[in-house]
Parts: C-alpha cells; structure tokens; sequence
C-alpha cells in the first residue's frame, strides 16, 4: 500500500503522516500486506509508473540476494536446479491494483502520458476491482492500447455491495457519527485520539489543483473530487 | 434540560455468522435516535434465533452466539443475549421482546429501590440532583426494512402481535440508500397507525449534500447539509416547515 504524498493537493488530504500511520494500525492483523512510505516521503508528486519503478528495481534487488545466498550455500548444485532443496527463485512480477475508477482516468485527456500507460499495463500489468453493476471490459474493448494488454489486465469482480468511501467516512467523522464496524477499531481510536478529520481538514487544498494536472501546461477543467 | 427516554435496542435474527452489517445497524438506529433530542440509548441487545428456528444452513446456537460475543467485545453498549437461543420451540418475535422488556423492568425496579433506600427522606418527585428518579426505558425493535416487508406475508404474522411491536415496543428500521420503506408503511392500515413509532432513516447522498429523510412522528421531517466554503448550510424539514441555519467557522 503506497500512500501518496502531501504534495498531490487533493481535498482533505491529511499529512501523510497519519495517513501512514493509520494504514500501519488497519494493516496489523495481515501477515502479507504492508505500507510503504517511500512514495509519501517525496518532495514531489510521483508519477505512478515511477512508483512501480521503484518497488520493482526493490523487488529484484531482494531477489538478486535470494538468488546469491542460495548459490552460495549451494555452489554445486547445477543452475537449472531440479533439487527440492535449491529451488530457483522465480522473478516475481508487480502488478498495479486499483479499482475500475483508476481505469477510467486513461481517457481523461491530458493526464496521461501513453508511454506510461503502456508501460503499467505492458510491462507491469493491472489487477482491477470493479463493483457489481460496472463493467470495465468495455472500456478496454474500446481502448486500442488497452486491448493490445488485455492478457495483462486482470478483472475481478467485488462482490459485496456495500462499499465503504474515505470521503463518507470523513464526512460522517466530522457530523459526529459513528464510522465502527466500517473502518478497523484501531484506526477509530487514532484519529479521535488525534483529532484528525474535521471541518478545517476537510478544507485543506481547496480550489487546488491536483498536482497531476499542474504538471500539464494546457488549461484543463479540474477533476472533481 | 427535559430528560432523554432511555432506549434499549433488540435484534432479532439469525446471526448466521454476524456480520459488521448486523453492528452497524446499531450504531445507526444509536445516532439517529439521538439525533431526535429526545432519546438516551442505554443499551443494545443482539438475540441469536434458536436452531428450532430451521432455516437451511442454520449452524448451532451454540457457534453463533459465541462468534456474536467475539464480534462485540470492542462495544461498550451492545451485548449478545443468549436466551431466546437456549429455549426449545421457536420464539415469536413479541414473546421475546416481552421477555427482554421484563428483565429490563426488574432491573429498573431495582435501582428504583436502591435510590429510594440510598435516600429515604427525598420526596418522591426528586428534585435533587444527587436523587435522579430513572426514567422508564423503551424496548425498541432494530431490524432492516426487509423485515418490515415480512409483515405482509400472509399467515407469517398475527395483527395482535404486530400491534404490540410496533404500538407498544416500538420499531427503528435501518434501510439502505435506495430502499423506500415509508411507502409500505403508508400502504398498510396497521403500521401507519403506528408510524409515531416506526422510526425509519434513509440517509444517501444527493450529489454534494448529503440528505436525510426521517419518517416518524412527524410528516415530511429530514435535513440536508453541505458545505460551501468556510460554511456548513443546515436545511431542517418538519410538517412542510423548513428551517435553513449557515454555520460559520469559529475564528
């Protein structure tokens, strides 16, 4: 889970301190998830391929080292392996997971450069969760670059109707209502204990411009978020 | 300040397992209840079917207010009670709201006494304050709307015991954004003429604003709120009234 930095400008982005934090508490109970800081702890804005970049060039560096300390402690073994006790590692593969709404920001004009989109969805590859009732094959049908990935792109389907909105969920912290059982306990007991979202947080960033956008020199008409 | 009523909310239901579903309706009917101004909820009650109930994949009674203990115990308020589980028949819906209504009367008439005793030269109307006469609690049904469409199946439900739920108990239905519930309430003879008492919430979202329609006691009552800036506009509805309040931000 890579948190994004300060430094996107949407509204009602907290530091990403806390968003940090709170991801750390949400995620305490996963023995196979984690969050990252690195995105979050950049100056600036970072493209999404450049994150992928990054967790990949750490992915086969970390690989790299499993490949040499099982060579070491078996320097006789052959490469091609067939022994069960020096398995060859296999070079993982990191895939960009988001939800149908992400998929939908490749057409907005301007935002992407299709060099990158081809790059995510080439050479990493996208798994998709879309809500009962959107059908994002679709919109890839209808996409030439992304048809030419579609084996790269994996559709799943969420199949729970209730979703649960950060943006609701803020809204309803500040109103005073109870967000139990939506979010983890943790995360509840973090943000009163802190006092995080309120009216004032809400505000933050305002009438800005999503960093993504400023870094467009052509006048576009901000996302609403 | 006039005194809440306090509520205690029951749930009926299979429980088969629990979900964050069930306890959210809790939270929900807790906040709108208080929400009127005039409700205090003091306790929620969540009452596992007993396996005599027979629904297909039913696992035992046993399992299901166990894994509802482990579900509730970060609440505070909200507890499993096991007893319509552990009886032998099948209990209909008002026996066990008589039966928790009970329990809640005794333990009422206890701390009646105990104040009593504790003060026995306060008069009985109590104006002090170290002597608070406790109020008579309500026994509230929390269910969702799919229950209350259960009323117009025919033979499902005997009109004397829909009168006592919903005239004498009371009912808080939890639907969900899309849902209308207040329409079969209207359609039946029976439930609109318990409607004070039917307390339904549909809260959803009208593009920015977020928007309340309370159908209760009073016709045509909910409220809209968004922001605008540095200002929160409140628009409160009630009998064809509407009321609209810009709060500032506090410098």
């Amino acid at each position: 889970m890579s948190p994004v930095s300060d430094s996107y400008g949407k509204k009602g982005l907290v530091s990403a301190r806390h968003r940090v934090t709170m991801a750390k508490l949400a995620l305490e109970t996963s023995d196979w998830i984690r969050v990252d800081p690195w995105e979050s702890e950049q100056d600036t804005w970072t493209e999404t391929v450049k994150v992928l970049r990054h967790h990949y060039n750490e992915a086969l560096r970390a690989f790299q080292s499993k490949k040499e300390f099982t060579r070491n402690k078996h320097p006789t073994e052959s490469s091609t392996g067939n022994s069960l006790s020096c398995q060859q590692p296999v070079l993982p593969e990191l895939k960009l997971l988001c939800g149908a709404d992400f998929l939908q920001t490749f057409k907005t004009p301007n935002l992407w450069k299709e060099e990158d989109i081809e790059e995510i969805v080439g050479k990493f590859g996208l798994v998709c969760i879309s809500r009962v009732g959107s059908d994002p094959s679709q919109f890839i049908q209808e996409s030439d670059l992304l048809s030419k990935f579609q084996h790269n792109i994996f559709l799943v389907r969420e199949w729970i109707q209730n979703e649960v909105s950060a943006t609701q969920i803020r809204s309803a912290l500040c109103r005073g209502l109870s967000v139990k059982y939506l979010i983890p306990d943790s995360v509840i007991a973090y943000i009163a204990q802190h006092n995080i979202y309120t009216a004032e947080s809400e505000r933050r960033n305002e009438g800005h411009l999503l960093q993504p956008l400023r870094l467009q020199n052509t006048t576009i008409n901000p996302l609403r978020d």
